[in-house]
């Protein structure tokens, strides 16, 4: 499965941060690369969506739709900045 | 404060399709109505949500194929085995209803601010958002110099075949078509895929700080946008939006 980009998720991440978020900047707490989270590596087939960093491939941002709701794991996420 | 604007939830509502438009056997235009929607940059995308009889709901982002200030349409490239786009050209028909919200998006957007010169370059149904562009840049008088390469599989599989003629035809905009199934008898335009051979000729030179928009599916983009930044373009001035239909360039 190719990966997308954090475009194909502009709605999810909508509606999660309550902001648009694919101009804002995402640092990686693997590498510490920042990257634009549009540039993002997106994966919808995943259980759930993936979002990886485009520099180390580290996982830096998962969201699972359970019962109506989302469930967000950030851990992978050092710092966002809009 | 400009943030303000911005923070604005998300939610789900019903809209009305207005009009079906057929482009190709595989893509139609879905023309929708709306109530209240807040208006969009050419680039942004739409989101629409299913819902089955028991219940089970699919959604799927598409990007917005009108101008800033049209009525809101998306077009849609039929997958044989997709959840969703079957239903939507194929199933829905003027005067149906369907979940909708938006806009979402940024990234991939362009305004007459952001100048150029512009380079588009599309993939199959990747010309949907540079569409929304290439209208708005028409719309609002912008000079700017454009040249569109736009890669489908056969003439048939062009989007906005007629539309990108007349584009083509007046307006300070190149429009190249590059075929990668087929060359029809008569085809003055260009076969195979967008490669480093097709974008020395045709990419403006790095040196006139071009701004360049790729979308189509991932193998696609990626290609392309190596290719440009292989030819000196900086990596932000190459935006990319890749997409994980089948229909290929």
């Amino acid at each position: 499965m190719d990966a997308l980009d954090g475009n194909a998720i502009a709605g999810l991440l909508h509606n999660v941060f309550s902001s648009e978020m694919t101009t804002a900047t995402g640092t990686c707490a693997t590498c510490g690369s920042a990257s634009v989270v549009g540039e993002l590596m997106v994966y919808l087939q995943a259980p759930g969506t993936v979002v990886r960093c485009p520099v180390c491939g580290n996982i830096m941002m998962v969201f699972v739709r359970r019962k109506g709701m989302t469930c967000v794991d950030l851990t992978g996420l050092a710092h966002m900045a809009a | 404060m400009a943030r303000a604007a911005v923070q604005r939830r998300l939610t789900w509502q019903l809209a009305t399709v207005d009009a079906v438009t057929d482009e190709t056997p595989r893509v139609r235009t879905l023309t929708v109505g709306v109530p209240g929607w807040p208006g969009h940059q050419a680039g942004q995308h739409l989101d629409i949500r299913l819902t089955a009889e028991d219940g089970y709901q699919a959604e799927r982002e598409y990007s917005v194929a009108s101008a800033p200030g049209e009525p809101v349409a998306i077009t849609v490239e039929r997958l044989d085995d997709g959840e969703v786009s079957p239903y939507l050209t194929q199933e829905l028909q003027a005067g149906d209803e369907i979940e909708v919200r938006g806009p979402v998006g940024g990234y991939f957007v362009w305004r007459p601010e952001d100048g150029g010169p512009l380079l588009l370059i599309a993939g199959g149904s990747g010309i949907v958002p540079l569409r929304a562009m290439l209208r708005h840049r028409q719309q609002t008088g912008s000079t700017v110099p454009t040249r569109l390469i736009y890669s489908a599989r056969t003439r048939q599989d062009v989007i906005y075949s007629a539309e990108l003629m007349e584009l083509q035809q007046g307006d300070g905009v190149d429009v190249v078509l590059t075929l990668t199934r087929e060359q029809p008898p008569g085809w003055d335009g260009h076969t195979g895929r967008v490669d480093a051979e097709l974008l020395r000729e045709l990419a403006w030179p790095a040196g006139q700080d071009p701004l360049a928009y790729v979308c189509g599916p991932t193998a696609f983009a990626e290609a392309v946008s190596a290719t440009l930044v292989g030819l000196g373009y900086p990596p932000q001035r190459v935006r990319i939006e890749r997409f994980g239909g089948t229909g290929g360039p």
